[in-house]
């Protein structure tokens, strides 16, 4: 009743042939059948955010989704942020100059919904930032350091010094 | 923290959602957003065997003023709601109270038919359906289309009137002219955390006088709770921020709030009689 049934998913622009059941989710996926292990997996009931990916642009929690779901959508991860080998996306270079991260847990989840949001809102400001910030939880940074970051991406990502 | 098996089914229309739900309604789900669903599923608390992914059912999204009435498709996602450009009152309400709902990446995915039929007692949705007595339009292949008042349709925690085979296709709100004073307030520990208490309120107010008054309270019952006791306080009466003080008195007085670790009743209560005035507009930090 529930075997394998073969999926094509797009991640970060490349073509995934990957047999998935029904109730793979989405994070699994990523992590097991794509290889993509930069999405972690925290808690798997929507609450830490570890797992954030962008399906169509838009964050989602990638544990609350069946792989199956993701048919014919374009997805994102962490992997897939860095325009290329040599340079970091704007939000992984401010996390790296402002200590945005200590153990690491945390930070493929914040990467990908500072990056997502600041795509499509490059004029935030800082409280709708931090209610944003709000979406992930860091056991680690107290938090500061990640809203610093983020407010350094988004000069970064509006050309300001 | 993996879902057990279970056969997946894409309807690419209404009648075939339908029908997939009609040939097993007992051990079958709907999937809307998945944000309250899919973690059940994780905690192995639900188990269906067979998922009917409405998602790309078209014509089940969006907002249409329908005469007197705005109605709301069962999958317009809370994101959605939060951007929604209705002007008046009741727009004002639902950009709000959609803010409250969860975080981001949940308001993405989740959808407002989705919390109204998982009917949680602090949903934000179910407060408002409630508050405005919304009116629930729900299908199943064998019985067509009925309609049920908000009254009748939160049952208990959990609960609703739908039986098995029927899918909630959409929700009729009352458009409020700009008479209403409309809104919402909410304790939690943490930011998108379900609240511990919420307040909706919907007062129309004409010429200094009160002419409809609705207050909804979540968290103090196992539905969403009208408070007739406020209610009648403040109808017929000269709007005043006093008036809505004694009102939320009176909601407090009036409630039998449930104690857990998130609160005791006395400290519902308290916050009961904090959130009214609150939700509407009135901060009586004093
Ligand atoms: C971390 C986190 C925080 C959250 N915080 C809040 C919060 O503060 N306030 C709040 O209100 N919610 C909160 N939620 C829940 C969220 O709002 C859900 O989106 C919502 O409760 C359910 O909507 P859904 O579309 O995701 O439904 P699903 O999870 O897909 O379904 C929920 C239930 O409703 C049934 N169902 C769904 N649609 C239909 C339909 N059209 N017809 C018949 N049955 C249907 C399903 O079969 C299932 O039983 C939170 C969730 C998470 C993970
Ligand atoms: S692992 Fe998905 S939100 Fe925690
Ligand atoms: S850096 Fe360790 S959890 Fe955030």
């Amino acid at each position: 009743m529930s075997s394998a049934i073969p999926l094509r998913l797009y991640v970060n622009g490349d073509r995934y042939e990957i047999a998935v059941e029904p109730r793979r989710t989405l994070a699994d996926a990523l992590r097991e059948d794509c290889g993509l292990t930069g999405t972690h997996l925290g808690c798997e009931h929507g609450v830490c955010g570890a797992c954030t990916v962008l399906v169509d642009g838009q964050p989602v929690r990638s544990c609350l989704m069946f792989a199956v779901q993701a048919e014919d959508t374009s997805v994102r991860t962490v992997e897939g942020l860095a325009p290329d080998e040599e340079r970091l996306h704007p939000v992984q270079q401010a996390f790296w100059e402002n200590h945005g991260l200590q153990c690491g847990f945390c930070t493929p989840g914040f990467l990908v919904l500072i990056a997502g949001y600041l795509e499509e809102h490059p004029d935030a400001e800082e409280a709708e930032l931090r209610e944003v910030l709000s979406s992930n939880l860091c056991r680690c940074t107290g938090y500061q350091n990640i809203l610093t970051s983020t407010m350094c991406a988004a000069r970064a990502m509006r050309g300001e010094p | 923290m993996k879902p057990s098996p279970f056969e997946y089914v894409r309807p690419r229309d209404l009648a075939e959602a339908l029908a997939a739900i009609a040939q097993d309604p007992d051990d079958s789900k709907i999937l809307a957003g998945g944000q309250s669903l899919i973690p059940m599923m994780n905690f192995r608390l639900a188990r269906p065997a067979r998922l009917v992914d409405v998602n790309r059912v078209p014509g089940l999204a969006g907002l249409a003023a329908d005469g007197d009435r705005v109605r709301v498709g069962t999958l317009t996602r809370h994101h959605a709601m939060e951007r929604t450009p209705l002007p008046g009152p009741l727009g004002d309400l639902l950009r709000r109270a959609a803010a409250h709902v969860g975080h981001l990446p949940i308001r993405t995915r989740g959808t407002f038919g989705g919390s109204i039929a998982h009917c949680d007692a602090a949903s934000e949705w179910c407060l408002v359906a409630r508050l405005l007595d919304a009116e629930m339009t729900v299908r199943s292949q064998a019985r067509g289309t009925r309609v049920i008042p908000a009254a009748d349709f939160f049952q208990a925690v959990f609960t609703t009137a739908m039986a098995p085979d029927e899918i909630l296709t959409s929700i009729a709100l009352p458009a409020l002219d700009e008479h209403y004073r409309t809104g919402i307030a909410e304790f939690a520990r943490r930011a998108g955390d379900f609240a511990i208490v919420a307040a909706t309120a919907a007062v129309r107010v004409e010429d200094g006088l009160v002419t409809e008054a609705r207050i909804c309270l979540g968290g103090v019952a196992e539905v969403p709770l009208r408070s007739a006791a406020a209610e009648r306080v403040l109808l017929g009466a000269r709007w005043s921020p006093e008036l809505v003080t004694a009102a939320a008195e009176a909601a407090a007085a009036d409630c039998d709030p449930p104690g857990d670790a998130h609160g005791d009743p006395a400290y519902r209560r308290d916050l009961v009689r904090a959130l009214i005035p609150r939700a509407l507009g009135l901060d009586v930090r004093r």
